[in-house]
């Protein structure tokens, strides 16, 4: 066992940002799948880390209820500014959340409350490895569930044709603020689990880089099935890890990625329809 | 026919975009029961007609009732659940997804189950599921294309592509079935196929509102027709009397030998 506890504290923090990471390329994944090309998951993210963190600072509110709660208050958010937002389609709809992330890293840092551009310190360390494997498993489970049942097939269709979708008797504008409010759930628990083991948070890390960071992952897996945001997330944290000597060019290698899976693998690594072409009919299986 | 009752009522109903005056004061009744055609030259508003019955537009006037019911100011989805459902002129299936998938999209509203039931995957929402590909199967065989079921729908011929339009149409449950031009494209033996299952339609007890280009084609298959030219009606009536309609004649049939 000796082994295992030199590589854990080595590692741990490794470990849990793989996690918490896949449970954001899933969030944004979510609303992909419903044809939302949605940028606020990292602000819903901060949202999710910020709540959390002071009720735990200055309530010491039970972790169990802290995580909810980092949840539910960036979908309160959602919900609020759903309607008007999700009217916005393709790069408008982008653009709108993008800004929408930066009128939010921008109040975090002229609060008093959120400690302005210093951030919040001396978070405790309330997030356990299990923790996390267990919220992505139930994760996981939901949305795969989810998939395979009339709300999924509804997604599915809003992004291939959404006229055909709505008279097809599909509510689209309640799918989609579904959609994007069940993302920014995800995204703010993920925040909350995120800011409970790295001590301390600060604005920057929930800004522009952090959104494209979780599309890159998403997109770098594919979204035709649940494996590319989970294999996506796991590559996209580990490739600095892996190459160290590339740590300052973090952004660089990822935008990299991002543009080069784009133009030679537009739907993902993780893209059964390919698998199925290049070794025949046998793997037919989508997970 | 003697079918008195009337499905969908359109009255006055003008449509202009800006200062085009696409529809000008159009009335029809469409009987329950039968297939009722609309025929008109390019142009001549047709889809625009059907884009307002089902809510994608707005009309710039007039009324649109369904068993008496307005529509008018309702989003496309509820009209689809009061019995509404529509094919494309411009084929829109969803190519992603299988034929069975895409039957299932059409019986959305039909399934009764809720979150609880989709997370633990009730055995209500179980039985739900199992009933809904049960009947996207029957739906699919009514069209000949239950064999075909778990191919992905890009991969069929146009042809059936449109039998599939007309199965995940079906799978609304609708009182009253629009087809937008479901011939257009096909060649003479694919068109007498795609007519005998309009006629199945029909006789499963659907109405069927269909517009049409060919006229040869809507003579031998409609109960009642409305020609639709530059906008207004200008016929109404069972195929011999539009057929022997003068101004018919002259904007429509006289248009089609000039070409010929
Ligand atoms: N959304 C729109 N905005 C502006 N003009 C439109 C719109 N929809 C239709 N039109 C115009 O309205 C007129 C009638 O179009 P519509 O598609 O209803 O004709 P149609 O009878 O179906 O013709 P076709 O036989 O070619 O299908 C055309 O001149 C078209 O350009
Ligand atoms: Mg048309």
């Amino acid at each position: 066992m000796e082994w295992f506890n030199d590589f854990w504290s080595t590692y741990s923090t490794l470990v849990f940002s793989v996690g918490v990471h896949a449970l954001l390329a899933l969030s944004i994944w979510l609303t992909l799948s419903c044809g939302l090309l949605s940028l606020a998951n990292a602000a819903f993210m901060g949202i999710g880390a910020y709540v959390s963190a002071l009720l735990t600072l200055q309530l010491g509110w039970s972790f169990p209820l802290v995580l909810l709660t980092g949840g539910i208050a960036p979908a309160v958010v959602a919900l609020l500014i759903g309607a008007p937002v999700l009217r916005l389609s393709g790069v408008y709809l982008a653009m709108a959340t993008l800004a929408f992330g930066e009128v939010v890293r921008i109040t975090v840092l002229n609060l008093e409350i959120t400690g302005g551009p210093e951030g919040l310190n001396g978070i405790p360390l309330e997030t356990e490895g299990w923790h996390i494997a267990a919220l992505l498993a139930l994760t996981i489970y939901g949305l795969a569930r989810l998939r395979r049942s009339k709300v999924g097939r509804a997604f599915e269709a809003i992004k291939e044709d959404e006229v055909a979708a709505r008279l097809m008797g599909i509510n689209v504008d309640r799918y989609k603020l579904l959609a994007f409010t069940l993302g920014s759930f995800i995204a703010g628990v993920a925040g909350a689990l995120n800011a409970h083991f790295t001590f301390f948070i600060s604005p920057r890390e929930y800004g522009f880089e952090a959104a494209v960071d979780i599309l890159t992952m998403a997109v770098l897996g594919g979204i035709s099935s649940l494996i590319g945001p989970l294999l996506g997330s796991s590559i996209i944290t580990l490739l600095p890890e892996l190459l160290r000597s590339l740590h300052d060019y973090r952004s660089f290698v990822n935008g990299a990625v991002l543009v080069l899976v784009v133009l030679f693998l537009p739907k993902g690594l993780w893209d059964p329809r390919r698998f199925r072409k290049w070794f025949g009919k046998a793997k037919g299986a989508e997970a | 026919m003697n079918t008195p009752q009337t499905l969908l009522s359109i009255r006055n109903v003008g449509k202009h975009f800006g200062g085009l005056h696409v529809l000008q004061d159009v009335s029809f009744e469409v009987p329950a029961g039968g297939i009722y055609g609309l025929i008109g030259p390019n142009g001549a508003g047709k889809t625009t007609v059907f884009n307002l019955v089902t809510g994608l537009l707005a009309p710039s006037s007039g009324t649109i009732e369904f068993q008496g019911e307005s529509l008018v100011g309702l989003p496309p989805h509820q009209i689809t659940h009061r019995g509404i459902a529509r094919t494309f002129q411009n084929i829109r299936i969803f190519k992603e997804m299988s034929l069975l998938e895409n039957v299932m999209i059409g019986m959305h509203e039909h399934l009764k189950y809720g979150a609880g039931g989709i997370f633990f995957n009730s055995s209500a929402c179980r039985a739900a599921e199992k009933r809904a590909r049960e009947r996207a199967f029957e739906l699919l065989s009514w069209l000949g294309l239950e064999h075909k079921a778990a191919m992905l729908a890009d991969n069929l011929s146009y042809g059936d592509q449109r039998k599939l339009e007309f199965a995940r149409a079906l799978a609304t449950e609708p009182k009253l079935l629009l087809l937008d031009e479901p011939v257009a494209g096909m060649n003479p033996s694919e068109k007498t196929l795609l007519m005998e299952e309009i006629i199945n339609i029909r006789n499963r007890g659907y109405g069927v509102f269909m517009i049409e280009h060919d006229m040869r084609f809507v003579m031998g298959l409609c109960d009642r027709i409305a020609v639709l030219n530059f906008g207004r009606i200008i016929a109404e009536g069972s195929p011999d009397e539009v057929r022997n309609n003068q101004e018919v004649i002259e904007a429509y049939l006289g248009r089609e030998e000039e070409a010929a």
